[in-house]
């Protein structure tokens, strides 16, 4: 029975969870900033848009100050999963901890940080931080979760978690190999953020097209095969195909508003000078070819060109 | 003899001031800013910085007041070398026209309005400071010879050649200029494609060891494109990127100083002309047909 809930970054996807598990647990969240844990105390958090949600919760800066948990969800960037785990290790042994990143490699570095069962995921929740205390709720697609098996995880363990998503208002799919729901987003999102961070375009309907030899549809549908050609051989059956999510994710179908021009994180980071997930995204796919031995040319390519615009390019504190 | 330049920016000027100090050449300017034909009517055209030139050809944005010219030097941005030749095209009814323009693509175009066409390939760069005035940045020679489909006279080459370098502009007449072209091409798809994209001045660009990997593909699929084609590089287009590392440490490429001003890029006709010889020659480039695809997708960003 999942009672007490610490959300380890309040970021948009850590946001929605902590406010809508405040429905049916008790929540603590880990800011980075003493402001946002100041405005969560005083203002708790609230959720419009897809929810109309208002949680009261805990909210500190200090992993010391926060109280014994059932679930951990470590809803950080990818780009801070190291600080997170270090943030926990040695701590909570009775907990469960759900990882909530981009791209995948998350749940190892959190595994090799203490003895929790893990269990990793997949979220297309969107919304839009309005201010350290309010989200916009804007996609309320749902969240895939499964067992990290090496954490010693199983089905049960990812049930209980998605149970209590639903019961919060949150849309959850529990699957007993969620890695063919991850490398589904991941091989389209890696295509679709690496190729709106160097052009500077939204997720807009050129990203399908193919008509001109320079229409970004080429481009992208090249990318994807490169992706699904890794995941084959790395003996992975894709959830669904990333190509087609491209495809409809840049029509009306997800959001049936024809002028929705969803900004992928990685553009927002590029043009805020930040640090990218780039390594968790396009990086694990081609550190995941080399593995296997597989030529990767054009993601390769990308993946350089994203690092370069990596403004902390030279940061120690990679992978 | 008369010669017109067609385009008048940065490197017409430069083509212009020169030639206009010679006594028996008589210099025409074409170009659409009347703010700068203004200029050089009334004040000359002057070049500062490597060397300082002060000239007077004759300036318009009328073209149906050149008059008949015995060479035409082409020198607008890419993708307005049709609209200008054609606007010239009675001037230049009987004149040997010569392309000094970025990238590959332009002579055909040229060939569609004229009957004497000239390849050519220029280095020396500079930019416009205001109307009338230009810095002069860099110093390098012109290589010039007949575009094969449409050839102009290697006799009136060789005089286009003589005329430029007694004017100051060294220029090398060939037989066979593509060797030139193909060699400022690759090297242009690669510096000035991949800085755009990366944001990074060229030298920065060049010793980024994860960018170069990306810069010496787009040139191996070029060098693969040219050998197809049966050119031979002047020089090896790698050894280029490398050469120029420390004289353009800071310097932006001018599709960088294009993307940061949201201008239209030539990537058309160096990127883009890459692929398109490599479909014909069926050599793959897929490097090059990313970066032009990306920088298509820049381009169109602008536009939202």
């Amino acid at each position: 029975m999942i009672e007490k809930t610490c959300v380890i970054g309040a970021g948009t996807i850590g946001s929605l969870c902590a406010a809508h598990l405040g429905r049916n647990t008790e929540v603590s969240v880990l800011t980075r900033r003493s402001e946002h844990a100041d405005a969560l105390n005083h203002e708790g958090l609230r959720i419009s848009g897809k929810s109309d949600v208002h949680t009261e919760l805990f909210a500190t800066t200090d992993p010391e100050s926060l109280p014994e948990p059932d679930l951990v969800i470590v809803a950080t960037k990818a780009t801070q999963i190291t600080q997170a785990a270090n943030a926990l290790a040695g701590r909570f042994p009775k907990a469960v901890v759900l990882t909530i990143q981009n791209g995948i490699g998350t749940e190892e570095v959190v595994h090799r940080s203490g003895p929790w069962p893990v269990v990793s995921s997949v979220t297309f929740m969107s919304g839009v931080r309005e201010s350290d205390s309010h989200v916009h709720y804007e996609l309320d697609t749902p969240t895939w979760m499964g067992p990290y098996p090496l954490s010693g995880a199983d089905y049960d363990t990812a049930r209980a978690i998605g149970d209590l998503f639903a019961a919060s208002g949150l849309k959850a799919e529990v699957m007993a190999d969620v890695r063919t729901a991850q490398w589904s987003k991941l091989i389209f999102n890696a295509s679709v953020n690496s190729v709106a961070a160097l052009t500077d375009l939204p997720h807009v309907s050129l990203f399908a097209r193919r008509d001109r030899p320079t229409d970004l549809g080429h481009l992208m549908h090249d990318l994807i095969e490169e992706g699904k050609a890794v995941a084959a051989a790395a003996g992975i059956e894709l959830f669904e195909d990333p190509w087609e999510m491209n495809v409809q994710a840049v029509t009306t179908g997800r959001t049936h508003d024809e002028n929705y021009a969803h900004v992928p994180s990685m553009l927002t980071d590029v043009r805020a000078g930040q640090r990218t997930e780039i390594d968790f995204i396009l990086g694990s796919i081609v550190r995941e070819a080399d593995r296997l031995g597989l030529s990767v040319p054009l993601s390769r390519a990308l993946y350089r060109l994203v690092k370069a615009r990596d403004r902390s390019y030279d940061d120690e504190e990679a992978l | 003899m008369k010669i017109g330049v067609i385009g008048c920016g940065a490197i017409g000027s430069l083509f212009a001031a020169h030639l206009a100090t010679l006594d028996d050449v008589e210099v025409w300017v074409y170009d659409v800013s009347s703010e700068h034909v203004d200029a050089i009517n009334r004040r000359g055209l002057k070049l500062t910085g490597l060397g300082e030139v002060h000239s007077w050809p004759s300036a318009t944005a009328d073209p149906s007041e050149l008059p008949a010219l015995d060479f035409g030097i082409v020198a607008t941005k890419g993708m307005y070398t049709g609209a200008a030749v054609e606007a010239a095209a009675k001037a230049l009814s009987d004149a040997a026209v010569c392309s000094v323009q970025n990238g590959v693509g332009n002579e055909e175009i040229i060939a569609q309005h004229v009957q004497r066409v000239i390849r050519g390939t220029t280095f020396p760069a500079g930019r416009m400071l205001e109307p009338g005035l230009v810095q002069w940045d860099t110093a390098g020679k012109t290589w010039i010879g007949p575009f094969e489909p449409k050839p102009a006279h290697m006799d009136e080459v060789e005089t286009l050649a003589a005329t430029l370098t007694r004017s100051g502009m060294e220029t090398a007449a060939l037989a066979d200029a593509r060797g030139a072209q193909w060699t400022k091409l690759i090297f242009n798809a690669a510096s000035n494609a991949i800085c755009s994209l990366t944001l990074l001045p060229h030298g920065r660009a060049c010793v980024h060891e994860e960018v170069r990997w990306v810069m010496d593909r787009v040139v191996a699929e070029g060098k693969s494109v040219a050998a197809a084609l049966g050119v031979e590089m002047e020089t090896d287009p790698a050894d280029l990127l490398q050469s120029s590392i420390e004289v353009a440490f800071d310097h932006k490429p001018s599709m960088l100083q294009d993307v940061l001003a949201q201008r239209r890029t030539e990537i058309d006709m160096l990127n883009g002309g890459i692929v398109r010889f490599g479909e014909e020659t069926g050599v793959p480039t897929p490097l090059n047909q990313t970066a032009w695809a990306l920088i298509k997708g820049l381009e169109a960003s602008w536009d939202l």
